[in-house]
């Protein structure tokens, strides 16, 4: 047996304890999920019909087992509500991913082109408000924005406006919010596709005659797709189920399927229905989630 | 020719220039205006530490912070720990029953919206009849936080040379030997970035401590998120550029480990 093989094994025990933390607080959460979005909602602890009693025996969990319906999911595809709330989750979510592709792309290319001691300064640049709280970033954007904030002053003092202009709370401000959080999510897997790039590919285009915009969009671009893919799932996935940036930003005219959910839970109290509007948006997200997944696969196991 | 195709444009140079500022600018006037003697946030009245003391004299916000000291540093411990297992496990297990399942469990948080996963605990939580509180938050940030520090300390691991175990190995060690001489120092730097890494996300949550916590335990994002819904204040401010600050110098921590640990890997590597 290699000395590979021998290590294996350990390395392999040594995953049981995170694998059941996942098992447990992952996978097993999702049950719980799916079985409250099939019951009623109740005025009591837990606030929800049936509760399964293990205690009490076979029939009263096949009774329990009885109650389940599918009400809620019925009440969500009836009710205007929520489909316009998945419907708007979605047309922000592709929106915004393509305002992403768009501003993030140059930068990203800018950065790839740097000599290579600044390409490592521009990264960290790029880092290091991913880890500066994102909270914090929508505040200061609140800062900016509100009535007699920086930037209405800007726009007073050039003259470009004659009376403030209302920018919280609306359409606007939520897609700056988004962009300006997700940014870093885009810029790093196009920079990590644009980096690796051979030179010589762009050499050989300019020796066949390629001016350098038809080089770009012969050789770089098409190069530079499983970036731009990583990048967009990477935006796209998360803003879906976005909450804290349409909340603070956006008006309350129309609301995204995670404020939804959290209006259904927090102030409606009704858990089953919150639940129910959870699977669908895993639902929906099912495709792309698998897609990321299988790209993740690849660039961090190389294939294997 | 490389010359003229591997130049950098004046487009580029706006590009980058223009995304920094876009990155930054907001950041450094939330920064200035903490130190703003005016009540009103828009109004500069000169520089003063006003409403940093005003902070440490605010009971409610002190708790929440302490809170969330607490648990950002206890759960990116154990998502830290839990993490590099599942790390090594993933590079250096080989084929093993139930792998797909085990890295598509660590993938799927970082990308999954944050109110399913929050719900989701919370409905184990009530099932559980746990209490709601500090381990209930602690829990849930574990779970998300050791998903981030696994794939940090996995694409260490993977870049690392393996016949450098098999040698320690061929040496005369045992596998755990091995793995605690040789592998550990050699990925300890990624382990302290993935560390941090969790701490800073544990410390910005706000949906998923929302769902998770229970009355009278609110962490300081909670606390943050209701003042801002009312309004700018000051106050917010002071607690803003705190917390930025003690990111930043967890950033500078990070940055010099990892800088350690690509010039370890280079002297390990052969020539």
């Amino acid at each position: 047996m290699s000395a590979r093989r021998i290590f294996a094994q350990p390395a392999r025990y040594g995953a049981i304890a995170p694998y059941l933390w996942m098992v447990l607080f992952f996978l097993v959460p999702f049950g719980f999920v799916l079985k409250i979005s099939l019951s009623q909602t109740a005025i009591a602890q837990p606030p929800y019909l049936p509760v399964f009693d293990f205690s009490e025996g076979w029939t009263a969990i096949k009774a329990a087992f009885a109650q389940l319906s599918a009400d809620n999911f019925r009440l969500l595809i009836s009710d205007s509500l929520y489909i316009s709330s998945y419907l708007r989750s979605l047309a922000v979510a592709i929106t915004s991913t393509l305002i992403l592709l768009l501003i993030g792309y140059p930068i990203a290319y800018g950065m790839a082109r740097l000599p290579q001691r600044w390409q490592a300064i521009a990264m960290m640049l790029v880092i290091v408000p991913f880890w500066t709280s994102f909270l914090i970033r929508i505040y200061a954007w609140i800062n900016i924005l509100q009535h007699d904030g920086l930037l209405n002053k800007i726009l007073l003092a050039l003259h470009l406006v004659s009376s403030p202009v209302v920018w919280l709370s609306t359409d606007t401000a939520m897609y700056l919010g988004i962009v300006y959080s997700y940014l870093p999510f885009m810029i790093l897997p196009l920079y990590a596709t644009l980096s690796k790039m051979d030179p010589s590919l762009l050499e050989a285009a300019a020796d066949l005659g390629s001016s350098p915009r038809q080089a770009f969009w012969l050789v770089t671009f098409p190069l530079s797709l499983p970036g731009v893919g990583a990048g967009a799932l990477l935006c796209f996935i998360p803003i879906v189920g976005e909450f804290v940036i349409p909340d603070l930003l956006a008006g309350s005219g129309s609301m995204m399927i995670g404020q939804t959910l959290w209006l259904e839970f927090f102030t409606n109290k009704d858990w089953p229905v919150a639940a129910a509007a959870a699977v669908a948006l895993l639902v929906l997200l099912v495709p792309p989630l698998l897609l990321y997944d299988r790209l993740q696969r690849r660039t961090l196991e190389g294939g294997r | 020719m490389a010359q003229r195709v591997g130049r950098i444009s004046p487009f580029n140079i706006t590009a980058l220039a223009l995304g920094m500022a876009f990155l930054y600018l907001p950041i450094v006037i939330l920064i200035i205006y903490s130190f703003n003697a005016s009540r009103l946030v828009t109004v500069w009245g000169g520089w003063s530490l006003r409403w940093y003391h005003e902070f440490f004299n605010d009971r409610a916000m002190l708790d929440a912070a302490w809170m969330s000291l607490r648990v950002a540093a206890v759960s990116a411990t154990i998502a830290t720990l839990l993490g590099t297992l599942a790390a090594v496990g993933l590079v250096r297990g080989e084929r093993f029953k139930g792998r797909a399942l085990f890295s598509g469990m660590l993938y799927a948080p970082l990308v999954m919206p944050e109110v399913i996963s929050g719900l989701s605990l919370l409905l184990l939580f009530v099932a559980l009849n746990a209490e709601r509180g500090f381990w209930t938050v602690t829990i849930a940030h574990t779970t998300l936080t050791m998903c981030f520090v696994t794939v940090v300390v996995q694409s260490r691991l993977a870049s690392l040379d393996r016949s450098l175990e098999e040698a320690a190995m061929d040496l005369g060690c045992n596998p755990v030997q091995a793995f605690l001489r040789v592998t550990l120092p050699l990925i300890l730097p990624a382990i302290a970035a993935g560390w941090m890494l969790a701490f800073t996300l544990s410390l910005d949550d706000v949906v998923i401590a929302s769902f998770t916590t229970g009355p009278g335990s609110a962490t300081l994002p909670i606390r943050i998120y209701s003042e801002v819904r009312l309004g700018v204040k000051p106050e917010i401010n002071a607690i803003c550029t705190m917390v930025i600050a003690l990111i930043a110098v967890l950033i500078v921590i990070a940055s010099l480990a990892s800088k350690l640990s690509s010039s370890q890997g280079e002297s390990a590597a052969p020539p």
